[in-house]
């Protein structure tokens, strides 16, 4: 009976803990799952800007480089928006 | 006719290795299999009281690493099951004593004279694990069913990986079907998805687990017993058989019961 309670009190205003538990682990698990070092990272941020300027103008606040994972395989992502730079120049 | 090393292991301690090796270990001795059984956990002595053969201890591991004694010596001979034997943990010595390369060596003069060899690691990522995982052909990772064993269990099986011992397979130990069913505990299903392995077993909490280890004898050999039960499953599983993993039922008597007289349920 407590439980049927639980489960209605639940469903109102949270989840039930089992998915709680779920969602935290995968969390920590891509942190897990990547070792590397946030201090790396950002160096790693830095060199890739600087290849990537040579070729392209892009936003540099906007660069993100960060990990994913399917299943057990992860992935570096790097996301750089680039500037529209061709287009402002057509309308000068 | 070579044997195979099967590792039993875990990130977080305490999930249930010891149990399931003192468990796996007396299954597959009870299908006519040869096993041999050794405790690992160096400076920690476990599987003796588990298995009930504490009293005739002589000789340990060390002793047969250094030479101090044959290994037949130091093999105690479990009497319920036809081949069933355990070598012991040294209980004053640290798992320095033992190398990597010593375990592979012991594993090899093994080998021959039976059908599995069942290492009980200890827990972590420390020597005394990669003492127990070098000589492994085949690792299954323990957890429970809690955010941190689930995380510890992703760590090491990663590690297995990298050693090139992998796949690991997952035990989940100390499930509690009536908490999965009202949402209060991670499901098997969720911890499969979260840490991608192959299910080898799923263990009950069950009393009759600690009834087993105060009296020296494993509940796989209790035919009444859930977990027993289970553990018998992990033993067909290992000697290739397919066996259906059915859907936890929640424990009323009735269909505890049920489940008992279908002679599965895990
Ligand atoms: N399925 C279970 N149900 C109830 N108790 C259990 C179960 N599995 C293990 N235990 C208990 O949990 C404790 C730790 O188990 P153990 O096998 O010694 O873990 P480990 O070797 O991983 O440290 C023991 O007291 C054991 O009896
Ligand atoms: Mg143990």
């Amino acid at each position: 009976m407590s439980s049927f309670l639980n489960r209605v009190t639940r469903s109102r205003s949270s989840q039930a803990s089992g998915s709680v538990a779920k969602d935290r682990l995968k969390l920590v698990l891509i942190h897990d799952r990547t070792d590397i070092p946030p201090a790396i990272m950002e160096e790693l941020r830095d060199e890739l800007m600087g290849v990537i300027a040579r070729y392209v103008d892009f936003v540099r606040e906007d660069v993100e480089v960060h990990i994913t994972r399917e299943s057990r395989s992860s992935r570096l992502v790097a996301e750089v928006p680039l500037r529209n730079q061709p287009r402002t120049r057509s309308r000068r | 006719m070579s044997g195979k090393v099967l590792t039993v292991t875990s990130g977080k301690g305490g999930v249930g290795k010891t149990t399931t090796v003192a468990n796996v270990g007396a299954a597959l001795a009870a299908t006519g299999s040869r096993v041999v059984c050794i405790d690992v956990d160096l400076g920690l002595r476990n599987l003796d009281v588990v298995m009930g053969l504490e009293n005739r201890i002589v000789y340990d591991l060390v002793h047969v690493i250094e030479g101090q004694c044959r290994l037949r010596q130091a093999m105690i001979k479990d009497k319920r099951m036809p081949e069933l034997y355990l070598i012991p943990a040294a209980q004053t010595r640290d798992k320095t004593a033992v190398s990597p390369s010593d375990m592979v060596r012991l594993a090899e003069e093994l080998k021959p004279d039976f059908d599995w060899i069942v290492l009980d690691s200890p827990a972590g990522i420390e020597r005394g694990f990669r003492n127990a995982l070098a000589p492994a052909d085949q690792v299954l990772v323990i957890t429970n069913p809690e955010v941190s064993a689930v995380r510890d269990a992703d760590r090491i099986i990663g590690l297995v990986e990298a050693e090139r011992k992998g796949p690991a397979q997952l035990v989940i130990n100390r499930v509690r079907p009536d908490m999965i069913e009202r949402g209060d505990m991670l499901s098997v299903d969720d911890i499969l998805d979260i840490l991608a392995v192959d299910l080898i077993g799923k263990i009950p909490e069950d009393e009759s687990i600690i009834i087993g280890s105060n009296r020296g004898s494993p509940v796989a050999l209790d035919p009444d017993s859930s977990a027993g039960q289970a553990f018998r499953n992990i033993a067909r599983r290992l000697n290739g058989e397919e066996v259906d993993f059915v859907q936890p039922q929640v424990k009323t008597s009735f269909f505890s019961r049920l489940g008992r007289l279908m002679g599965r349920g895990a």
